[in-house]
């Protein structure tokens, strides 16, 4: 029978297919682990007086509560330092590896995974963390669980799950010059909000999406439960391989060739049927902004925030109220007048290489709007090695941000990167939730691109607003991967 | 998770409905990193009114809690569980229970087991005559029995059959360890390992610093 990407994945784990609408038992191939959702998991198997079955499956990190200053300090933060410090003691105990704050691999648990070599086609991969969902770039089946089932999967290496359904968004034809795929992304959760992707694998197909970097193709996977969906794959190609081989877990020899003739098996097959299907044209796309309190209130930053009034839908309407209200913007607005007071480069969603190198492209040469503070803040402790190595640090100084050490930040506020109650950014983060990024802080996502614009001029901004002086490249940001600025790297 | 079949320990009258799960325990609580120790936590707010019922030295050393209806409503925390195991309960008995907090009781392996409310009235009635009433809870035979009064209780088949066995959801799946060695021996060999560690080599990270 013909089949999807996700349901060959699914297939290929099995460990017991559940009988009378019972749940299948699937086999996980990578566990990755963190300070905040492991603690009681770690304290189960203890009462419990069960190992961690395969600690050689699994891999800590520290990222949720460091803090991206003075990671040589004690960490002041008395919650944090007991939830980091309870990781490591519980990684010494049960076996499990670990990358803590000052080791240079420790960083974002879904950028550490990557650049490791340990996500690839094919695997199920999950974490106590809903961006779990970013390792479906390489073809996996990735998703975030909760803390019984990071338990369950410590003591079994195996969950007990229910059936998805499955859908497919095709991304056709090209992206404008300006458009990346976090434009994609969120222009598809605006289209089947925040709910829609609900009880679904989605997969993202098309010619748009083949053409992206791994790097890309993580921030659209990133960004799937925004959609309400399961998880989100993309089928593994001739980019997924060059990214794989020769990290540091990658196969090697024969290994190597066994992996990609399966790994090419791995894609939904041409007569496969989907539960829904959804297509975009990339070609219409422009860069996207949010307006409002979640991830599927945005719109293309040429648009103005929406008048409540003229919205049909009674909750719709309610909902773009109340939004308008916290982010303290007038209805009917032009979004370009937006005026920001900090600008955040970051997160598992935007904080890799690729995405620090289409910044420092467009920030060289030129000076920070006055008032904003701009933070750059790597994904992991390697992406900060390489764009060190690179200089993008010295572009990011010499504009006036501030260059930090890894972790996940402003993204959601557990370390003292915060917003100020009333305070506006830009962030190239996932949720703009209230309060996510700080109590009464005010958050509009948006690409790497329109961060760095936006950190120029002070008011949301796309690089068509931007007087270029030919210094920056346009054609290298239709998301095609960027050429290095030095040697090829491993991050 | 411990094999229950019976359980006898003193009975507490907690005479109040809807109690939800912030009043078993509150948000404050939720920081922790443990999942046990919160036996301080529990129904916090009352703790500290000398007249409630477990500031009575002849309830203080309870195990069976009965309860008024609608028992364990709102927030889905697990650790309302936690909180009434650590403190020493094996048993709930009400009228009614919220379904989350329910189906979390079953995992954690506390019987909460649903009693008419006249019968709840009858086993307040004795524990409050005598303070100090040990309750018997027996699952084979679905009763529950204090003083001279035997009453019956309700509890889904298949919670009172994984209580009875002393199995929780990863008990469950380890029935199936066999299935699990032979699955993990068809596992290819590219299929990656965190262990032995590979990684590039080991560099020191210079600390950021405000920018003075």
């Amino acid at each position: 029978m013909a089949g999807t990407l996700a349901e060959k994945v699914w297939e290929a784990h099995l460990v017991r297919q559940g009988a009378e609408g019972a749940p299948d038992l699937l086999y996980i191939d990578l566990h990755l682990v963190h300070e905040v959702t492991s603690p009681q998991a770690f304290e189960g198997l203890r009462l419990a007086g069960r190992p961690v079955r395969r600690p050689d499956l699994t891999i800590a990190t520290e990222d949720h509560n460091t803090p991206t200053l003075d990671i040589d300090l004690p960490i002041a933060d008395l919650t944090s330092r007991t939830q980091i410090d309870t990781l490591r003691n519980n990684a010494a105990e049960f076996g499990v590896r670990i990358h803590s704050l000052g080791d240079a691999d420790q960083g974002i648990v879904h950028q550490v995974g990557p650049q490791l070599g340990l996500t690839m086609p094919g695997l199920t991969v999950v974490c106590g963390d809903s961006h779990t969902s970013t390792h479906g770039a390489f073809g996996a089946l990735a998703f975030g669980i909760g803390t019984s089932e990071v338990e369950h999967v410590l003591a079994t290496q195996t969950l007990p799950l229910a059936p998805f359904k499955t859908m497919a968004i095709t991304v056709d034809g090209e992206l404008p010059p300006g458009a990346t795929s976090k434009d994609i992304i969120l222009a598809i959760i605006a289209k089947i909000g925040t709910g829609g992707g609900q009880g679904y694998v989605l997969e993202y197909r098309g010619e748009a999406i083949r053409k992206l970097s791994m790097e890309a193709r993580m921030t659209i996977c990133n960004m799937s439960i925004e959609a309400g969906a399961r998880a989100g794959m993309i089928a593994p190609d001739e980019t997924t391989f060059e990214y794989l081989q020769g990290r540091p877990h990658a196969p090697e020899g024969e290994d190597w060739d066994a992996a990609v003739e399966y790994w090419k098996t791995l894609r939904s097959d041409d007569d496969a049927t989907f539960d829904e299907e959804v297509v975009l044209r990339a070609s219409d796309l422009e860069p996207f902004v949010t307006w409002g309190t979640n991830p599927g209130q945005g719109l293309p930053l040429s648009a103005n925030v929406p008048v409540p009034a003229d919205i049909a839908d009674e909750g719709e309407r309610v909902s773009a109220e109340r939004a308008l209200e916290y982010m303290g913007l007038e209805a009917g607005m032009p979004l370009r007048d937006v005026k920001v007071d900090t600008v955040f480069i970051g997160s598992c969603t935007n904080g890799r290489i690729e995405d620090l190198r289409s910044v420092a492209k467009v920030l060289r040469g030129r000076a920070k709007a006055e008032d904003v503070r701009v933070l750059v803040v790597p994904a992991s402790a390697r992406v900060r090695l390489q764009a060190e190595a690179e200089g993008l640090d010295v572009i990011f100084k010499e504009f006036g941000a501030e260059w930090r050490n890894a972790g996940c930040s402003m993204c959601l506020g557990m370390n003292p990167d915060q917003l100020a109650p009333g305070e506006r950014a830009a962030s190239t983060s996932n949720r703009n939730f209230e309060g996510r990024q700080g109590k009464g802080g005010r958050t509009h996502l948006v690409s790497p691109l329109v961060a760095a614009a936006t950190a120029i001029r002070g008011t949301l901004s796309s690089l068509s607003d931007l007087d270029l002086e030919g210094d920056v490249d346009l054609t290298t940001f239709d998301g095609t991967p960027l050429a290095p600025l030095t040697a090829p790297s491993f991050v | 998770m411990e094999k229950i079949t019976t359980h006898t320990g003193v009975g507490v009258p907690l005479r109040r409905s809807n109690v939800d799960t912030d009043q078993i325990i509150p948000a404050v609580y939720l920081k922790r990193v443990t999942r046990t120790g919160f036996e301080d936590a529990l129904f916090a707010a009352w703790r500290s009114d000398p007249s409630f019922v477990l500031n009575q030295e002849a309830y203080s050393s309870g195990s069976v809690l009965v309860a008024g209806p609608d028992f364990g409503t709102g927030s889905s925390r697990e650790h309302a569980v936690w909180a009434l195991k650590d403190y020493g309960f094996r048993v709930v008995l009400a009228s009614r229970f919220a379904d989350i907090f329910r189906g979390n009781s079953g995992k954690q392996g506390l019987v909460a087991g649903m009693v008419a409310q006249e019968d709840i009235e009858l086993l307040w009635k004795i524990l409050e005559a005598k303070p100090g009433t040990e309750v018997t809870v027996d699952l084979e035979s679905r009763t529950v029995h204090a003083d001279d009064v035997t009453v019956p209780f309700q509890i889904d088949e298949y919670t009172r059959w994984r209580l009875m066995e002393g199995l929780d959801d990863i008990g469950l799946t380890l029935q199936n360890e066999p299935d699990i060695t032979a699955f993990e021996e068809t596992r290819a060999a590219w299929r990656p390992k965190t262990l032995p560690a590979k990684h590039l080599p080991k560099v020191d990270i210079e600390p950021a610093r405000p920018v003075s």
